[in-house]
């Protein structure tokens, strides 16, 4: 190859660098199932683990005998809580400060609850032997309804912390109360509520519902007596966390644990969690000196490890007649099912719930949030979004929207008219975030310009008048969303997880030929890092991106980060990789000024090379450089070419976007259809095109599903009813829609390459757009608002609660 | 979602099939496509000792058509009905409703047999079978009977057949006229909130000349609604008509409240899809 002949710009190009929409290096094993899921791991001698489970949501537990599983050939053991306690394991802690029962002690509080674990040679004897295991239960009654936790005749949950006026996140006031998380200013709100001349108010309610990732959760553990080292391969969105976490509870030395995230089958925060299936697989594999693989199956997945959502936010917004918007209120009461087992950073019980004041200038606000323990299963992940920002979202969004309706308002002029403006960033909220960067209307008119907002609108007004003379059964309606989320965390003097501060790291090594691999503490789910993570360092040190190989998930070889949820990886270790590969560009720099004889500073970097400044004949590529930095000696350069970089940054990014559904809805039926669906995505600095496409419509049919039917739903008994694929509703391409996808670049000003994170964008912004749409519909026939999720029957019974089938 | 331990046999013939079926009595189950039953053995709400598997057996496996009768093997594919051109001739109503059963890769394996032996009130084929007027063929320890789909079904996973019998087949009369069937779901892959066969064909007089309608999913078997079916011969078919026949038909059912929603909606979605068949077969007759 002729490096000189090349232009600039077939150089640059040839980087496959920023900005490029290089195909996913990852797809090839992928598409021909030859990816490495931890369930695809078999070692000699392997056991298998399974849970007895318990069939009641709310029971003593007086005995369990063991006996007769114990008698099936191949049964190794039974663990109960008994045996775990001598170890201290028959409880563990939770990310959220709370601590949670490993297998019941003396109780069981959800139903589906770990009550034993079976180890058995191979997973169907396991599975005989469960259904052996005799539990004797004292049914007690449950607690299903979080608005009921407080009243006189409520169970209480919680026995073993039911005195404890002090929780991890200040006072308790009740047996079945967590915390209290207050911020913003009450008494100046609530002055404003009371003076305001026009106040809107609503419940809004963002229903419990699962991240239910292809790949369900597991583990094997190996214990190697001989070298005391346990291996742990699990489905860890943060193997390193898992690493320190396992350490302290089992009294192993850290560096004796290897904790290895193979291929992972989707997270959305359902693998963030440490589970009872972990500590028992290891505890199992300690025991027996045997490799011991869990690997929970669908219903297990969706009726015991997390759950998300689960919000009831009671709003009040404030306004003058003309539409500014003067202040925000809002209270929570978060059902945090038996344990708080939020994955939250420990300072933050309620996430980034406090980013609710959205993507508007709002002088005056005010939140509290309750967290409460019911007789359901632990959990409250941010399914795709950074801490609690979807219901964030959801909320201000749908109280623009009831504020709209009281202003007899349009709400995307009512939306506009409270942008933050451009010039006011970087922007303190009254809720105590600094938005960095942002250019709300542009995108904002950019978006009502591309459907044609004014045209569905009057037809939208010609199909009221159609419905109204009976003309027709179907109603249409217009979905807006402006959305602004709040990823990145975090900065390590506000954000940390079980106290590991919330930085992330890369560490990069160029080999002699001038190709690399660089190793990250993240570790993807299908995000495609391995693709775009060599897309930012390309960029940064002028080695093309196919020559780059991107590893993660193993704790003997990268470097310490806390992992990937919450669109952290681009923010942090995005932000690592760039200022590591900048280290590296540093010492080359020396090394290629030696090779060219001058001055340090008397070269410049050109896309691959260093270049004489003014001679621009006499250059030295990266490749060259790399290969000197191994085989001559120079002088004051120590030998090699590497590069480590640890990441705190300096805030968090607000990526935002604006969103517009057009849906058509059969008042009859109940059954939908998305006519049209515009999805505008600012993510700052776009690597890869292609990936942020294939990101945002993946996130948009989450989104989809939670808005149209998706949904954990407990009967009055405690029973969950929708612990299947039968009934928790996975959109197929069929239900899917087109969508149309757009952007602007706003870069983040303290991102070393300016970009904020786009992976959960589409579920935040997107729900608010389709419960929109619904909304919409029916707002000409008196409806202010009706809850999610807007399934067939529950649409119908909008329309018949406004007497449309009369 | 592990099943419990089962043997597994594969008779080469039907009788080798009945005779292990009566031998194992109780403790067996005939296994077709597996697609209900596997799934029902995985939540170990079935748990048999023996599946026999009749994938074997050549003769239950075909679609012929002839003098106007229509025979279809127990053993055929949903796919495969989708598939036979002789079925689109003379039964177009059959590829309808088999295209609108679960998934693609669901209908490569699912059966007809094992469709209409099933007994679930959410199977899409017996009522079909109910409105086309099939029979079934059952063959046991005393030999060969014929059943008619609209005796059948007795309640939820309940049916006339012996548990030693094996279900061999399927034959109705070719239709003619127009026909419909329309279902309402959630999605794809889902069963019905509401669904129904209609057969409707027009006389020289432009009345009605027969008609038959039946419905899925709205109570614990399928239903067959003779009345409003019988009402709708001779008369025209018009928004009276077909408003009265609605009406008719949403008295026969029962419909019990569940994820898909309460009855009071699922009342109102049969009507919906009911109207909408009914439009769809006069259109067509
Ligand atoms: C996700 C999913 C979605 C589905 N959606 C639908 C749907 O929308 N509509 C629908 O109609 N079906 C649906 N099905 C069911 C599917 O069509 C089944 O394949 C069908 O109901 C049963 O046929 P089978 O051949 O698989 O029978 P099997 O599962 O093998 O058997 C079912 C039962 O019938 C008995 N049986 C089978 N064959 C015979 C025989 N010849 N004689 C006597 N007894 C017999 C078996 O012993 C068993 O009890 C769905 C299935 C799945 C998994």
């Amino acid at each position: 190859m002729n490096a000189e002949a090349k232009t600039i710009e077939e150089r640059q190009a040839a980087l496959k660098g920023l900005g490029t929409s290089r195909k996913r290096v990852e797809d090839a094993r992928f598409t021909q199932g030859k990816g490495n899921y931890v369930d695809d791991i078999k070692m000699p001698d392997m056991l298998f683990g399974d849970f007895v489970r318990s069939q009641h949501p709310h029971a003593y537990v007086k005995s369990i005998d063991t006996s007769a599983a114990l008698e099936v050939p191949g049964v190794i053991a039974v663990l109960t809580a008994k045996d775990l306690e001598p170890l201290g394991l028959h409880w563990m802690p939770t990310l959220a400060g709370d601590k949670q029962m490993v297998l019941a002690d003396g109780k069981v509080l959800f139903q589906g609850q770990e009550v034993a674990f079976v180890i058995a040679e191979d997973r169907y004897i396991a599975a005989d032997a469960v259904d052996l295991v005799k539990v004797e239960y004292e049914p007690l009654q449950p607690l299903v309804d979080p608005f009921k936790a407080e009243l006189p005749d409520a169970p209480i949950l919680r026995e073993d912390i039911a005195d404890a006026k002090e929780g991890a996140h200040g006072a308790r006031r009740h047996p079945n109360h967590i915390f209290t998380w207050e911020q913003g200013d009450k008494d100046a709100t609530e002055s404003i509520l009371s003076s305001a001349p026009v106040v809107a108010e609503e419940m809004v309610y963002y229903h419990r519902t699962h991240p239910c990732p292809l790949e369900t959760c597991g583990a094997v553990a190996s214990m190697d007596k001989v070298n005391g080292k346990l291996t742990l391969w699990g489905t860890f969105q943060a193997p390193h966390v898992v690493r320190t976490v396992a350490s302290l509870l089992s009294g192993i030395a850290e560096h004796n644990i290897r904790v290895v995230s193979p291929d992972i089958g989707g997270g959305f925060g359902n693998k963030v969690g440490v589970y009872p299936g972990y500590v028992c697989a290891i505890v199992a594999s300690i025991v027996t000196g045997k490799p011991v693989k869990w690997v929970e199956d669908r219903m297990e997945n969706l009726s015991s490890t997390a759950f998300a959502r689960d919000y009831w936010m009671q709003g009040k917004i404030a306004a003058t007649p003309e539409g500014k918007i003067l202040g925000l209120w809002c209270h929570t009461t978060a059902d945090h099912g038996a344990f708080d087992a939020c994955a939250d950073p420990t300072k933050y019980p309620a996430g980034f719930m406090n980013i609710c004041t959205g993507s508007y200038d709002i002088p005056t606000a005010y939140l509290a949030v309750d967290g409460i323990y019911t007789n359901k299963a632990p959990g409250g992940v941010a399914y795709r979004c950074s801490f609690r920002v979807t219901e964030a979202a959801y909320f201000i969004e749908r109280m623009v929207e009831v504020l709209a309706i009281k202003l007899n308002m349009d709400a995307a002029e009512l939306r506009r008219i409270n942008f933050i403006k451009k010039e006011q960033f970087p922007y303190q909220s009254a809720l105590g975030w600094e938005y960095d960067s942002g250019d709300y209307h542009t995108a904002w008119d950019k978006a009502l310009a591309a459907v044609n907002y004014k045209g569905l609108r009057e037809e939208q007004a010609k199909q009221v008048q159609a419905f109204k003379a009976g003309e027709t059964r179907t109603l249409m309606g217009i979905g807006l969303c402006h959305f602004t989320e709040i990823v990145g965390a975090g900065p390590v003097k506000n954000c940390d997880l079980l106290g590991m501060g919330m930085f992330d790291s890369c560490e990069i090594r160029i080999h002699p030929t001038g190709s690399a691999i660089a190793r990250l503490g993240t570790i993807s789910q299908g995000q495609g890092h391995a693709t775009t993570f060599a897309q930012i360092l390309a960029s940064e040190i002028g080695i093309s991106a196919d020559d780059i190989t991107i590893e993660e998930g193993d704790t003997d070889t990268a470097p310490y980060g806390l992992g990937t949820y919450g669109s952290r990886s681009t923010p942090v270790a995005g932000a690592a990789t760039a200022m590591a590969g900048r280290k590296i560009r540093a010492k080359a720099q020396m090394i290629a000024a030696y090779l060219l004889e001058v001055h340090d500073n008397d070269v410049e970097w050109e896309v691959d090379r260093f270049v004489v400044k003014g001679a621009p004949e006499r250059f030295k590529t990266m490749k060259e450089v790399a290969f000197a930095s191994y085989t001559q000696a120079i002088p004051g350069v120590e030998p090699g070419l590497e590069a480590v970089s640890y990441y705190d940054p300096p805030n968090m990014t607000y990526p935002f976007g604006a969103y517009i559904c057009v849906m058509d809805i059969n008042v009859d039926t109940g059954e939908t259809d998305i006519r049209q669906f515009y999805a505008l995505d600012d993510c700052g600095t776009r690597i890869n095109p292609m990936i942020i496409e294939g990101q945002v419509h993946g996130g948009l049919t989450e989104a989809l599903a939670i808005a149209l039917g998706q949904e954990i739903a407990y009967d009055e008994l405690g029973n969950i009813k929708t612990g299947s694929l039968m009934d928790f509703f996975i959109p197929t391409s069929w239900e899917t829609p087109d969508y149309v996808t757009d952007f602007t670049e706003t870069p983040s000003p303290h991102h070393p390459i300016g970009a904020k994170g786009v992976g959960e964008s589409p579920n935040v912004g997107g729900v608010p757009a389709f419960s929109n749409a619904i909304n919409d519909a029916f707002k000409a026939f008196g409806l202010t608002h009706t809850h999610m999720p807007h399934d067939h029957w529950r649409v119908w019974k909008t329309a018949n609660d406004l007497g449309m089938h009369a | 979602m592990i099943p419990g331990r089962f043997d597994y046999h594969q008779p080469e013939s039907l009788a080798a099939a009945v005779t292990l079926l009566s031998e194992l009595g109780d403790d067996a189950r005939v296994i077709a496509g597996g697609h209900s039953l596997i799934p029902m053995m995985k939540l170990r709400l079935a748990m048999p000792e023996h599946l026999i598997d009749l994938k074997a057996i050549g003769d239950l496996k075909h679609i012929t058509v002839a003098d106007g009768v229509v025979s279809i093997g127990a053993m055929t594919t949903q796919a495969e009905l989708i598939g036979s051109a002789a079925l689109a001739d003379a039964a177009p109503i059959v590829k309808e409703t088999a295209l609108q059963i679960a998934d693609p890769q669901i209908r490569y394996q699912g059966t007809i047999g094992g469709n209409v032996a099933n007994g679930d009130p959410g199977n899409d084929m017996p009522a079909l079978m109910q409105c086309l007027d099939a029979s079934f063929t059952l063959s046991g320890p005393n030999g060969q009977r014929e059943v008619r789909a609209r005796e059948f079904y007795e309640a939820a996973y309940f049916t006339t057949r012996d548990d030693l019998e094996i279900l061999t087949r399927v034959t109705f009369a070719a239709h003619g006229g127009g026909y419909a069937y329309e279902k309402q779901k959630r999605k794809i892959g889902d069963y019905a909130t509401a669904a129904a066969a209609v057969l409707l064909s027009k006389g020289a007089d432009g009345a009605c000349s027969s008609a038959s309608i039946a419905m899925t999913n709205l109570a614990d078997t399928p239903i067959y609604c003779e009345e409003a079916s019988s009402a709708m011969i001779g008369a025209g078919i018009d928004a009276t008509s077909i408003e009265t026949a609605v009406k008719s038909c949403l008295e026969c059912i029962e419909p019990v409240d569940d994820n898909r929603g309460p009855a009071e909606f699922k009342k109102h979605a049969a009507g919906m899809v009911l109207k909408r068949a009914i439009d769809s077969a006069w259109s067509r007759a």
